[in-house]
């Protein structure tokens, strides 16, 4: 009976609230939390490493408040690819078309508004039920005809490459209407009394502190309601204030620029969104279920085809919202518009620890997967490091944040 | 006959936390087909992997001598250069390649790296006639049947100079036809010199082809019998298979006598499965059984018997292909066609490969324990974290999983407390029928107690229990009546008193011919 359990400690779990613990006790919580979440805070520590470094290459322009604003416009659309991308990977599927569709649909956009003058609102739905329908065909492929993901998404990455060039003859189509033009250039309205700063964003800031206190505060007393072991008082205090701190760098930083571009409050909402999906929802659990163990989840009742089907479904849907993105950013529809972003959405899962064989990876980690190769990106581009010598370096990124998965989990194994 | 060609001394092969064998003794006479047969687990497998070198030289304790010479094999080619060749359960052809490419797999006629496909086909030709195969050697494996592909298998092993081929359980997929063929050509490699070791627990089989026959129960050698001798009947191998240590603990427990009159939980007519891929093979044919609340009802069967099969078929047809049967619940007809509607009835399949098909390793204990029944801890299909942790904790705490915290990935944990999260998941989700495909595979003793004593409990609270399992005394020990199945088919059903090991492993052991 003693030898039942492996691999773990057989200590007690953490002190119950935490009340009496001394800062030793506090530093080994922490660090058995650091240790056991290696994948997710070490990709958190690169992307701080990687802000750090490039900082100070940069005299600091890296951290100048427009150009704070300019990384969100640039990789918006990227990392709203790399929400959608990264439940495909946990569910065990791969989709290369996304970068197609997401032109695809500007081209459509532009078709409607520019050349039929469509108003914006309705060609906007009328784009997102396009993706829904591009994702949901090749969804159906893979999930109820069981065409391999990869098949089918490479035969959909031909086929919306070519069904854009139909579409646009070939040529560029624009200047799009401005309702449209500021989902992907458009700032909060300027509102209130002249300060330094920009007040809507101060409030905005104001409001999401309020907001994650709140919620964090409610969380703990709930897992006390149902007497589950809680983070020490000490530990608790110390997480909100890193909390509140990063909201208000963020927040001040924008607000002493232009305020925050559309584009954050959309992608705020998809991760707070998707990331209550993935962790609460049913949905979320049943795409875990089936990426981890597909026969397991079978035969406990999943419904692995329709989960499938959905998953697919709901990527189109987000490539063609990137699709806007994209194309109101260049206040233009382009036949080589999202040109390989399937493969930056699918390198920013991967960083942000996604696995290849399906059933690992957070909303968040895709986020901060793509933040890695943003920075790079937009730090390289500071440096005015050549093009060439960026796809090398984000390559090698990319390698190394893998093969340091794959090192610590054999390290963890043996 | 010359001597002995191989001598297996004093093996003793551990496992971390499992003892699989434990001073085995193995004489081989030279030219014979001697049959090694014992219960599931007994090590029969374990030993020939041992003697092949699957289990390298170094891993293992004790002294194989093969012609004389003391061998240690490092490897499968190892082996293979001695003239020793192994020939799985499972088939090792590629399916997608030609008969005579696999024959010559990994041993091509080649001239720096090219092949000489004249040579190639010639020699495969002869060695396919020697195995009474007429195929053309450019066939594709996938095109020919399963008991042809056996008999491939055996044309690669002759391709190999082989001096002891080693069958386990070679005819446990076949059908009878296919069968007397392969035990046919067994018997003629021998007159040509051939020695083999056949794994088999069919009794009639082992009397067909053996010479002797070396029965291995918990990792030990009981005993060589000349098959030949007249003293050795098949009651007298049962005897030796079966004399088990009942070393097992199990609960008191005061058999349950449900009320007549009421509709069995669970009843199954005249249920027939076909093979998934072999049409022809009927993997459960015509079973009809049932099973009371608060009964504990057992399948015997060895495997390859059917019964993870049929169990899995009854369950939202997750096995094979249907082909006639109805399920009964509480004496009315359901339908069980998905897993979902399975689980909608309250039914509850436990499966007996919990790596594959029971959890999903790199998830979360609580995660794993709150799937099939997330509904129970969701409002509006939004999880309530807190309370699904609290039922995960609840678990832990009543079924004495050894972990330190319920958001420990299950992989990490041992067999046995895997084994209790697969069954807490399965209590959660609340069925009236829980069908138990061999619960206690693989764990040690104290984690077989803590469950068997769950088993007990759960039916004093009047749920059904289907118990599958090859070990007889735990059987023995659980159950209120035993049903035994042998090749797809119930070969008996024996109340508590009535049943002993021999009597059950008469019926476990019957074959086809014998049983109509």
């Amino acid at each position: 009976m003693s030898t039942d359990v492996t691999n773990t400690p057989a200590e007690a779990p953490p002190g119950k609230d935490g009340t009496g613990d001394t800062g030793e006790n506090l530093v080994r919580v922490m660090l058995d939390g650091l240790r056991s979440n290696m994948r997710q805070y070490g990709m958190l520590i690169a992307l701080g490493l990687i802000v750090a470094l490039f900082a100070v290459w940069t005299d600091g322009s890296l951290l100048l408040p427009h150009n704070i604003s300019n990384l969100v416009l640039q990789n918006s659309y990227i990392l709203i690819l790399a929400i959608g991308m990264m439940l495909v990977i946990i569910a065990g599927h791969i989709d290369l078309s996304v970068g197609s569709v997401t032109a695809f649909v500007g081209s459509f956009a532009a078709v409607l508004t520019v050349q039929h003058g469509v108003s914006w609102p309705i060609a906007l739905v009328l784009c997102l039920l396009v993706g829904a329908a591009a994702g949901s065909v090749q969804g159906f492929m893979i999930a109820y005809l069981g065409i391999p993901s990869f098949i089918v998404t490479l035969a959909g990455m031909l086929i919306f490459r070519g069904l854009t060039e139909i579409l646009l003859k070939g040529q560029t189509l624009g200047p799009f209407p401005g309702g449209l033009q500021k989902m992907g250039n458009g700032f909060l309205p300027e509102v209130g009394p002249t300060t330094n700063y920009h007040n809507i964003t101060l409030l905005l800031g104001l409001v999401v502190i309020v907001f994650v206190v709140l919620q964090e505060v409610r969380d703990r007393k709930r897992q006390q309601e149902f007497s589950l072991d809680v983070l020490p008082a000490k530990l608790f205090l110390l997480k909100l204030v890193a909390l509140v701190a990063a909201v208000l760098t963020v927040t001040l930083m924008l607000a002493s620029y232009k305020g925050a571009p559309i584009v954050l409050l959309i992608l705020g909402a998809l991760v707070v969104g998707y990331g209550y999906v993935m962790r609460n929802a049913v949905f979320g659990r049943h795409i875990y279920a089936i990426g981890g163990n597909l026969p397991a989840a079978k035969l406990s009742g999943v419904k692995d085809k329709k989960v499938t089907f959905y998953v697919f479904l709901n990527m189109g849907m987000l490539a063609a919202l990137a699709g806007l993105v994209v194309a109101a950013r260049l206040n233009a529809a382009s036949p080589k518009a999202g040109l390989s972003f399937e493969l930056e959405a699918i390198a920013s899962s991967f960083i942000g620890g996604a696995s290849m064989s399906g059933g690992v990876g957070t909303v968040l980690g895709a986020i901060v997967g793509g933040l890695v190769l943003g920075v790079l990106n937009n730090g390289m581009n500071l440096l005015s490091v050549g093009t060439d010598w960026q796809q090398v370096i984000k390559g090698l990124a990319l390698l190394a944040a893998v093969g340091f998965d794959v090192w610590n989990k054999r390290k963890v194994g043996s | 006959m010359a001597g002995p060609v191989l001598e297996m001394r004093s093996i003793v092969k551990t496992f971390p936390g499992v003892k699989a064998l434990s001073d085995v003794t193995l004489t081989v006479q030279q030219g014979e087909v001697h049959a090694i047969c014992g219960e599931n687990g007994a090590g029969k497998s374990t030993l020939m992997k041992v003697l092949s070198g699957v289990h390298p030289h170094g891993s293992y304790e004790g002294e194989i001598l093969f012609e004389g010479e003391v061998c240690g094999f490092k490897d499968i080619r190892a082996s293979e250069h001695h003239g020793i060749v192994i020939i799985h359960q499972e088939l090792a052809l590629s399916p997608y390649l030609s008969l005579a490419e696999n024959i010559f797999l990994g041993n091509e006629h080649a001239k720096r790296g090219f092949i000489n496909w004249n040579t190639t086909l010639r020699h495969a030709t002869e060695l396919l006639r020697r195995v009474g195969l007429s195929d053309h050697p450019e066939t594709r494996v996938a095109d020919i049947g399963v008991g042809k592909q056996q008999l491939v298998e055996i044309a690669k092993a002759l391709s190999k100079k082989v001096k002891l081929l080693i069958l386990d359980e070679p005819t446990a997929a076949l059908n009878d036809e296919d069968s007397d063929k392969l035990l046919d050509l067994i018997l003629e490699l021998k007159k040509q010199g051939i020695t083999s070791i056949i794994i088999s627990h069919k009794l009639n089989e082992i009397r067909k082809v053996a010479d002797s026959v070396t029965i291995l129960r918990d990792g030990r050698t009981i005993e060589t019998l000349d098959v030949k001798a007249p003293e050795t009947t098949e009651d007298r191998i049962i005897s030796g298979m079966v004399g088990r240590d009942l070393d097992h603990r199990f609960p008191e427990r005061t058999p349950h006598h449900p009320e007549e009159g009421a509709a069995p939980a669970l009843e199954i007519r005249d249920w027939t499965v076909h093979h998934p891929i072999d049409q022809q093979r009927k993997v459960a044919d015509d079973v009809s059984l049932q099973v009371r609340r608060g009964e504990i009802v057992g399948i015997a069967g060895l495997m390859g018997a059917g019964r993870t099969e049929l169990a899995m078929s009854v369950f939202g047809r997750s096995y094979g292909r249907y082909a006639g049967g109805t399920v009964l619940k509480d004496g009315e007809e359901i339908r069980t066609r998905t897993v979902a509607e399975a689980v909608g009835h309250g039914i509850a399949y436990v499966t007996e490969d919990r790596k594959h098909y029971g959890l999903n390793l790199i998830d979360t204990i609580n995660r794993n324990i709150s799937l099939t029944a997330l509904g129970k801890v969701a409002k509006r299909g939004v999880v309530d974290e807190h309370e699904e942790r609290q039922v995960a904790e609840r678990y832990r705490k009543s079924m004495n999983i050894k972990a330190p915290t319920v958001f420990e990935p299950v992989g990490k944990l041992s067999g046995g407390n895997q084994q209790k999260v697969v069954l807490s998941k399965w209590i959660f989700a609340g069925p009236d029928v829980l069908i138990l495909d061999e619960p206690t595979r693989g764990i040690d003793v104290g984690a077989k107690f803590e469950i068997y004593t769950v088993i007990d409990k759960l039916a004093a609270e009047g749920k059904a229990i289907v118990f599958i399992s090859s070990e007889l005394p735990e059987l023995l020990g659980m159950c209120d009546r035993i049903y035994t199945m042998a090749a797809g088919r119930l070969t008996g059903e024996f109340s508590r008193g009535e049943a002993t090991q021999e009597v059950l492993m008469r019926q476990m052991t019957k074959d086809k011919e014998v049983t109509r």
